[in-house]
């Protein structure tokens, strides 16, 4: 696993790095490439993000610090940012995200055992007219309610489970 | 009269995201007039046409432009869209919607400054809306809308998104530019000024504008500045987004000139309170960063422009109008709103990132029923010692949540200390597990 000499990564990498006249720039784009391969912001990943922007992976350390959507811990494989904003507390995202960690049995920030949810809040995300919401791997799921995501989490415990079958 | 629609134009037409179907409906064509003027004409009609800056300031664009120094061989224009602020969702609406309109009118602005390049800074969370304007950004390619000789003239220039990752801070100017050069997304001293040598991207003159701003440029190139100016007030010139949420039937975003009045938003647009029998009680115009205000009758009357919003001592800004009803109790919105600065403030200056530590801290307590009766002096004063010591503006919009809700709505912070709350619309401890 590499994301340098990668045929996977290897056109994205150079256009990010085409984007710019310093390669340092293109250390952002490159760190959600580097997540995409590893789960995380792992050391590896770190260390080649570095080298392709002429940094010191102590500079990308900071950087990927400074983000709250660069994860320094490898998260469930759904990542469940909730946004319990003034805007969307007002429409109930507290009790949503409430109801959601209790239903999967996590506090805060924690995995689910099957290491397929992790719950996370967030400040706004900008769709406070659709709250509840919440965004799941980078993409926004809204107008939900705990009914809608029984069912979401059911239909995701069954592709695990054929999965394994 | 039916309302002039400059922003959310197209929209009933299917596809309008789509290059072809876009050029079908006029599109490019401001482009088009801009480069058979000159760039000084170009800004001269930005200018005339009176467009401020969307993004919350209000700065003239058109005097913007002109600060950026033409002898300079390299030039940069940077799109903020890291909307962020808490309520805000209107540039999310025009990217995802009619994402040409926001190209046209940046390189529009990035020939009247004879940019090189322009970058789109959006927040890391706009994954999906970044991807699609990658893909209208190649198909006006095609068409050699960008790239070499533009329209097929001299004026060369790139566009390019490049995505944030979580930052509010990235939205301040400054920070944005740091952030894109690849550093800690933080504020830099000023001057010099982003359109200065040494103080823009890569230390090059660059102009920062908000979406919404660079959206409207298109119809000004197409229609005159004569026509735009006709449309709204005196100093707030067209039409505005406005992006409503919390207590209201229909939250959403809508188009309105600036002389409509919060009444007609609020009531004729968005159906008054969600809840039956529930009154409005309070709004927060511009997002958490505004002054709140009393949601009554002298507010509802009031046109929601940058100079009569200033006449009830709040501001319009980026028009995020956040709607409480009678349930509410302020103290937990000004929990609410200094926990999202608490988590945004960057770090750097020492008066945000203790002060929102501790107004955090004092609130909470107060909420739980713990706060002493000086509490809520010892709050405000903090607040107070924060604004305008800080090198950007946060410093002043944490602190603004704190000392306008004690000033408009006391008995919400004296109930609690004085140790009678009996309503509260979330149960602190639900509060402190949700606080980080």
């Amino acid at each position: 696993m590499a994301i340098i000499n990668n045929d996977k990564y290897t056109q994205r990498i150079n256009w990010h790095l085409s984007k710019y006249p310093d390669k340092r720039s293109a250390v952002m784009p490159l760190l959600y490439i580097a997540q995409e391969e590893y789960g995380w912001v792992s050391p590896e990943g770190i260390n080649e993000v570095a080298q392709l922007c002429d940094m010191d992976p102590t500079q990308v350390k900071s950087i990927a610090g400074f983000y709250t959507m660069y994860s320094e811990k490898p998260k469930g494989k759904y990542w469940l940012q909730v946004c319990n904003d003034l805007a969307c507390a007002l429409r109930g995202a507290d009790e949503f995200h409430h109801d959601l960690l209790h239903h999967l049995g996590i506090e805060e920030g924690g995995t689910t055992d099957d290491g397929l949810f992790t719950v996370e809040h967030v400040m706004c995300l900008a769709a406070c007219d659709k709250a509840p919401m919440l965004q799941c791997n980078f993409h926004f799921m809204e107008n939900l309610d705990m009914a809608k995501m029984k069912a979401w989490i059911e239909e995701k415990r069954a592709e695990l489970e054929k999965e394994n079958s | 009269m039916t309302n002039p629609i400059i922003l959310l134009r197209g929209q009933e037409v299917p596809n309008i995201h789509q290059y072809d179907v876009y050029v079908q409906h006029g599109g490019y064509q401001g482009l088009k007039k801009a480069l058979g003027m000159s760039p000084d004409e170009v800004i001269n009609e930005v200018k005339n046409s009176g467009l401020r800056g969307r993004g919350g300031a209000g700065f003239p664009a058109g005097v913007k432009w002109s600060f950026i120094p033409k002898n300079e061989p390299v030039k940069y224009v940077t799109v903020n869209a890291d909307e962020s602020e808490t309520g805000t969702f209107k540039d999310r609406l025009i990217m995802e919607t009619n994402p040409h309109q926001l190209i046209e009118g940046a390189l529009i602005c990035a020939y009247a400054i004879q940019a090189k390049a322009v970058y789109i800074y959006l927040r890391g969370e706009f994954w999906d809306v970044a991807h699609q304007l990658d893909q209208c950004i190649e198909d006006a390619r095609k068409d050699g809308w960008v790239g070499k000789n533009i329209g097929g003239g001299n004026f060369s220039c790139e566009v390019y998104t490049h995505l944030g990752a979580g930052a509010y801070i990235c939205g301040e100017e400054s920070a944005l530019l740091n952030s894109l050069e690849g550093k800690l997304g933080q504020p830099r001293v000023r001057p010099p000024f982003p359109a200065q040598k040494g103080g823009g991207l890569y230390g090059e003159p660059t102009v920062v504008n908000n979406v919404e701003t660079i959206a409207n440029v298109p119809w000004i190139m197409v229609n005159g500045a004569a026509e735009y100016k006709k449309i709204g007030t005196e100093q707030s010139a067209g039409t505005k987004l406005y992006c409503v949420s919390g207590h209201v039937k229909k939250p959403g975003v809508y188009e309105l000139p600036f002389t409509a009045t919060f009444r007609e938003l609020l009531y004729d647009i968005c159906g008054g309170p969600s809840v039956e029998g529930r009154n409005f009680k309070a709004l927060l115009p511009s997002g958490g960063s505004g002054p709140i205000v009393h949601l009554n009758d002298q507010v509802l009357d009031t046109r929601m422009s940058y100079e009569d919003t200033a006449k009830i001592g709040t501001i319009i800004g980026s028009a995020s109008l956040i709607v409480m009803d009678d349930s509410v109790d302020i103290t937990w919105v000004a929990s609410k709103v200094t926990k999202f600065f608490k988590h945004e403030s960057c770090g750097k200056c020492t008066p945000c990132r203790e002060g929102t530590y501790w107004l955090d801290k004092v609130i909470d307590r107060i909420l739980a029923g713990e706060g002493r009766p000086e509490d809520v002096k010892l709050i405000e004063n903090v607040a107070k010692n924060m604004a305008g010591i800080t090198l950007c503006a946060l410093g002043e919009f944490a602190a603004n949540p704190i000392i306008h809700t004690i000033k408009n709505f006391p008995d919400d912070f004296n109930q609690h200390v004085a140790k009678k709350a009996e309503t509260k619309p979330v149960p602190a401890k639900k509060l402190a597990a949700a606080g980080d």
